[in-house]
């Protein structure tokens, strides 16, 4: 395969395709921008289809394969499809404390599926997840990464009936979208003017040092 | 004096609803300490916070200064934010990235400015999509206002600085794990020697790696001086630090209180912090520093929140939080949940950590569901002594990094002040608390 033909474009909208080139270029290698990059094509696709694999492994210069094998590491990259709305239940000590597996037991009864799994229409993935930092608000859940705290059977009730209406849709975005804030231009001072300004203080701070 | 009277110094402004917006911060005195930092030498920064001993806030404890001071002199250094809070019940860096993003920047390029790196990057756990949004928002605003990118505030300093999203893994708030996933990899903690980043550090170039609250506290420092943080607080222990409590309290939530002058009884019961244990239950446990540290009983709760206090009672600070377990807590469990955590998080590359947690939580979870034997106990100590041997304090280690040497913590708590309660469930044929 070739990366300097860009093997496997094509796959990633014209527009997110212009985004993923402005990622790779905020590092100085581009592998660094294979994490966000998996997020991107998740942003478009919901999970990380085979053909946004291919793309991302030409645009940061690995094969497909290293890039499975690196987002299979994390937990929020998906390799197979998961339903509009990925619902993680935390079950760490801090919410455990304050009934979480009970909770749990109420989602899945109201969902219809166990933790691992989709509902059959597609819309909801359960997940039992590790600790999601809201502890203040124990027992707490995240939607695509929302964090709704101090849950109850019915509020959750509610909170289904509400995404389901898309009554949720301005704060809950569909699987996949992470940060709807884009950053504004990429890199603002080049590497060689850097590295001028650094040398130029350490011969300032060298010459102070002499002289004290 | 009380214990919420010391000055608040990374939550100032969270009681605003707009927090974290640039015009907030700049009516709150917002980027000053910057503006003073770029009127000093570099080395005169550094020399400040070397002196108010500001000791790391993400679970480790090292000096800020002394990590800074370890750099490898080298045309291209890198300073790299370690925002994947993921240490269980730790809660804290979520606020502070959410609530005051622009005082985190203002400390990113402070400290940038200090050891002259060449870009900071911003790693911020991918699961905190809010607190993404607004770091990326307060960046954006930061650049249009002059205070990152190119020539800050006229000063002749450059530097730019890239919003990192993680992935979802524990194990990249280990620093040369983090350095890693940021390296576009899968996140394997880094064998050691070398022991710091300041050597090796990202793209095998010299790297300090500082946690959000402890760069959050730069700006107050430049502001303030160094005198004035070391009036709070005693010993190594100086300033104020953030404590995320949570479990059976009535009001879990994270505070700000000066080191040492607060002990963990003020933190639980005062009615301006914790507000006590709802139903007037008594208290069985506390997990201090999160889920790697040792547990503590109601005999330790006249205890300082010190770091060198609480390291000599045989835990730590850790991560700043705090959980409490009331007279109701099934510690077996708590202690199999865990351990349940380590299992699910260990990252693999180790023998003892990977295979180990998977058995402790198969036997935790055997005794919790009634089919435990009375030799399961001593079982659990021998396999916690495999991760770290002698099962002491601060723990042996077996392993690349301290994920496995902390697993054996809240499993010997509960074996060592609870024996009874786990042969209990032996006798009983299950967990007693239903």
């Amino acid at each position: 395969m070739s990366i300097a033909t860009g093997a496997g474009a094509g796959h990633l909208s014209v527009e997110r395709r212009a985004r993923a080139v402005e990622l790779v270029a905020l590092y100085p290698h581009p592998r660094s921008a294979l994490i966000p990059l998996c997020h991107l094509a998740q942003e478009q696709d919901g999970w990380l289809r085979p053909e946004a694999v291919e793309e991302i492994a030409g645009l940061v210069g690995v094969t497909p394969a290293e890039v499975v094998g690196t987002a299979s590491f994390y937990e929020m990259l998906h390799t197979e499809p998961v339903g509009t709305y990925v619902v993680s239940v935390c079950t760490n000590i801090a919410c455990m404390l304050k009934g979480a597996y009970e909770l749990l037991e109420h989602i899945e009864e109201r969902l219809g599926v166990r933790p691992g799994s989709t509902t059959a229409d597609g819309t909801f993935t359960l997940e039992d997840t590790e600790c999601i930092a809201d502890c203040g608000r124990a027992p707490c859940l995240a939607v695509n990464h929302r964090f709704v705290g101090d849950v109850t059977p019915a509020s959750f009730d509610q909170l289904v009936d509400d995404l389901r209406a898309g009554r949720r849709a301005d704060d809950i975005p569909p699987h996949g979208t992470l940060v709807r804030v884009r950053r504004q231009g990429g890199l603002a001072v080049d590497e060689a003017t850097v590295e001028a300004e650094r040398r130029a203080m350490a011969e300032r701070m060298a010459a102070a040092e002499g002289s004290s | 004096m009380t214990v919420t009277d010391a000055p608040r110094i990374v939550t100032s402004r969270l009681g605003y609803e707009d927090s974290y917006t640039l015009e907030r911060y700049l009516a709150t005195g917002g980027y000053e300490g910057l503006r003073k930092a770029l009127g000093m030498r570099p080395d005169e920064v550094a020399a400040e916070v070397d002196a108010v001993s500001l000791l790391g806030r993400g679970g480790a404890g090292f000096p800020a200064g002394r990590k800074w001071s370890m750099l490898r002199k080298a045309p291209t250094t890198y300073l790299v934010v370690n925002g994947d809070e993921s240490e269980p019940a730790t809660f804290k860096d979520h606020l502070l990235l959410e609530g005051d993003p622009h005082q985190l920047i203002e400390g990113v390029v402070i400290a940038a400015y200090a050891i002259q790196a060449a870009r900071a990057f911003v790693y911020v756990r991918g699961e905190f999509a809010l607190g993404l949004e607004r770091v990326q928002a307060a960046l954006n605003e930061a650049y249009e206002h002059g205070a990152v990118g190119r020539d800050i505030f006229g000063s002749g300093f450059s530097l730019d600085i890239v919003v990192h999203p993680g992935a979802g893994a524990y194990i990249c708030g280990e620093e040369t794990a983090l350095l890693e996933s940021l390296e576009g990899k899968r996140g394997f903690p880094r064998i050691k020697p070398p022991y710091f980043p300041a050597a090796i550090g990202l793209y095998g170039e010299p790297t300090v790696v500082n946690n959000v609250e402890t760069l959050s506290n730069l700006p107050w420092v430049l502001v303030n001086g160094s005198a004035a943080f070391t009036a709070l607080g005693a010993g190594r222990s100086t300033g104020t630090r953030l404590f995320a409590l949570a479990g059976h309290v009535a009001n879990p939530g994270v505070y700000e209180v000066e080191m040492v002058k607060t002990t963990f009884r003020d933190l639980i019961y005062d009615d301006a912090l914790g507000g006590g244990i709802p139903g007037g239950r008594g208290l069985k446990a506390i997990i201090p520093g999160g889920v790697s540290a040792p547990w503590f009983g109601p005999q330790h709760l006249d205890l300082p929140l010190g770091q060198d206090e609480v390291g000599e009672q045989g835990s730590m600070l850790g991560s700043g939080s705090v959980v409490v377990m009331d007279d109701s807590t099934c510690v077996v469990r708590a202690a199999w949940r865990i351990t349940r955590f380590f299992w699910r998080e260990s990252c693999g590359q180790c023998t003892p950590c990977r295979e180990g947690s998977g058995w402790l939580e198969k036997v935790l979870r055997r005794i919790e569901d009634g089919a435990g034997r009375e030799s399961d106990v001593d079982l659990l100590m021998d396999l916690c002594d495999n991760l770290a041997p002698g099962v002491s304090w601060p723990p042996q280690q077996t392993t690349i990094c301290v994920l496995g040497s902390s697993i054996p913590s809240s499993i010997a708590s509960a074996v060592r002040m609870f024996r009874d309660d786990l042969l209990v469930h032996v006798k009983e044929g299950g967990c007693p608390h239903g």
